[in-house]
């Protein structure tokens, strides 16, 4: 399928989603619905890194608030439509990526993890010290009753995030099978044989990076809106990061279909676990879904199909 | 014939080992080169410096005049410079055909000259591996391959470069007689049609039958460089192998 056959369709499958949700005329399918779609773009976004390249980032959640406070900055600054505020949280996110590749070239594995814990760290400590943004205190959002055409408020931030999966989702399927994502997949399996086959891999790094960056600064950009107060607490949560890895995990990492089918399940399962039992019920999920594929499908769900059928051919 | 490859002092150290002790080093356009030494002589060392894996110490490398320094491998991958690696490393969830296509797009089309369109490249990896002889493999992963055809299978990614120069490290250990003469006669072709090959290997009657000049390596030294019959008869290196 050509890419714009598959943007398209994936329009009519977001425009679907959109009509049977206004169909339940309940708007907490909205506020539900939201937060898995925001899943699905932070999973895809980790897997552009994380699974094309081999390079795990635990910092997802350090993205996400850069796209969530540059929001911030701007609606004290210069107040714009919250399109717009996405294309401006991916902007500076995709810069902190391209500073963490850089900063980050030499480190492998493990190392590599352990650096983007502490950009985590770094960027909490100077957001908590940085007042205009609210400091530790927080920053309220005081976000319209309603928009023109949708009615409420949420149905419009759920409409943009669709829209922001349907162009993630996209763009790594892009990516995935262009000459760039043949480089990535290179670079995973060995960087310097990688490297005598005419591989730029730091070059090549630092666009993963970036663009992995800028898609988890894209989805954090609306959050300020949607929770209408925003603390440094509440968007350097760690649960972020955990659940970008586990969602591709679980999915499979080596297609865009991947993190899509986790974080579609896995956030589905945690909505209504924190319905029907505890909020806290969800990382104990998670946890529990993580063991079991480690142990009995480690290339995901997607790995546990191909393998199947490749079993059925034979 | 002109200079492809000029190693000047060429020096490098682990910590407190010299691995390379001012190594001096000629190819030219054209030749057969065979480098040989015991293990631990520093010949892949060498290779690793010259082809930017490693950064030499001290010393230069210079290539068809240009001097190497600063430049990272995958740029002299670019100007012509390929390399097999002594234990193979192929890209493990690739097809082999794919595993090709790397070098293909990534050097090949990096260079000015034409592009390799996919359909070009699907001809071009055909070609390759019918060359080495896994056509039968194109699909499979590497993991699915015998140690002898994964070396192969290394060999023709440093072809899908289109080198100048091509350092084989040890492509032939472990294979058998009649493997090795079909890799040495890929090799000999691979010189008739003008590329430059240095023959890292610890097989002497392949080194013997197909160099036309023998370097000698020990504890990171040049011990010896000339016409492989007198070399081998230089007391030095008699001594070295032999003790």
């Amino acid at each position: 399928m050509k890419t714009w056959t598959f943007f398209l369709a994936g329009l009519a499958v977001g425009a679907l989603t959109f009509g049977a949700a206004r169909l339940t005329g309940n708007d907490y399918v909205f506020f539900a619905g939201y937060v898995v779609l925001q899943s699905v773009v932070l999973a895809t976004a980790w897997n552009i890194l994380g699974g094309y390249t081999g390079y795990v980032n635990f910092g997802s959640s350090a993205f996400f608030a850069v796209g969530a406070y540059t929001t911030v900055f701007f609606y004290k600054t210069f107040p714009m439509p919250v399109p717009l505020l996405v294309l401006c949280g991916g902007v500076v996110s995709g810069i902190i990526g391209l500073g963490m590749g850089y900063l980050t070239l030499r480190l492998r594995g493990a190392f590599f993890a352990i650096a983007t814990i502490a950009l985590l760290v770094v960027l909490q400590t100077l957001i908590v010290n940085w007042t205009y943004v609210g400091g530790s205190r927080g920053a309220y959002i005081i976000r319209p009753q309603s928009v023109p055409l949708l009615g409420s408020y949420i149905q419009y931030l759920f409409l943009i995030m669709l829209t922001l999966a349907v162009v993630a989702v996209t763009c790594a399927r892009l990516i995935e099978r262009s000459q760039l994502g043949f480089g990535f997949a290179a670079i995973r399996d060995d960087e310097m044989a990688a490297e005598a086959s005419g591989v730029p891999t730091l070059k090549l790094k630092l666009i993963a990076t970036t663009i992995s960056g800028a898609f988890m600064g894209m989805a954090g950009a609306p959050f300020p809106y949607y929770i209408s107060y925003l603390q440094p607490s509440s968007a350097f949560v760690l649960d972020y990061s955990v659940n970008a890895i586990a969602m591709s995990m679980i999915g499979g990492t080596s297609t865009w279909l991947g993190p899509v089918i986790g974080a579609l399940l896995l956030g589905t399962l945690q909505q209504v676990a924190s319905v029907t039992a505890s909020p806290a019920v969800n990382l104990l999920i998670v946890g529990l879904l993580l063991i079991f594929f480690v142990i009995v499908a480690p290339n995901g769900i997607v790995g546990l199909a191909q393998s199947l059928r490749a079993r059925m051919r034979r | 014939m002109s200079e492809l490859l000029a190693v000047e002092n060429l020096g490098k150290k682990f910590g407190g080992f010299v691995a390379l002790d001012g190594i001096n080093l000629s190819v030219r356009k054209g030749e057969r080169l065979g480098l040989i030494g015991p293990n631990g002589s520093g010949k892949s060392t060498f290779v690793n410096c010259i082809c930017g894996t490693l950064r030499n110490e001290t010393g230069s490398v210079r290539f068809e005049g240009a001097l190497l320094d600063g430049k990272i491998a995958h740029q002299r991958t670019r100007i012509g410079l390929a390399r097999s690696f002594q234990l193979p490393r192929p890209f493990m969830t690739m097809s082999v055909a794919d595993n090709l296509r790397i070098p293909l797009l990534y050097t090949v089309n990096a260079r000015s000259g034409p592009r390799i369109t996919s359909g070009d490249a699907a001809a071009r990896t055909h070609e390759l591996l019918a060359l080495v002889g896994l056509e039968a493999k194109a699909l499979h992963r590497p993991s699915d391959l015998t140690q002898i055809e994964m070396r192969k299978l290394e060999l023709a990614r440093a072809i899908a470069t289109e080198p100048k120069l091509l350092i084989a490290d040890e492509a032939m250990a472990g294979l058998s007689q009649s493997e090795i003469d079909d890799i040495l006669k890929l090799l000999m072709q691979l010189n008739e049609r003008g590329i430059t090959v240095i023959l890292i290997e610890h097989i002497m009657s392949a080194v013997m039958s197909f160099s036309q000049r023998l370097v000698v390596f020990v504890s990171g030294r040049k011990i010896a460089d000339g016409v492989p019959t007198d070399v081998m008869r230089d007391p030095d290196v008699v001594r070295a192998y032999l003790g």
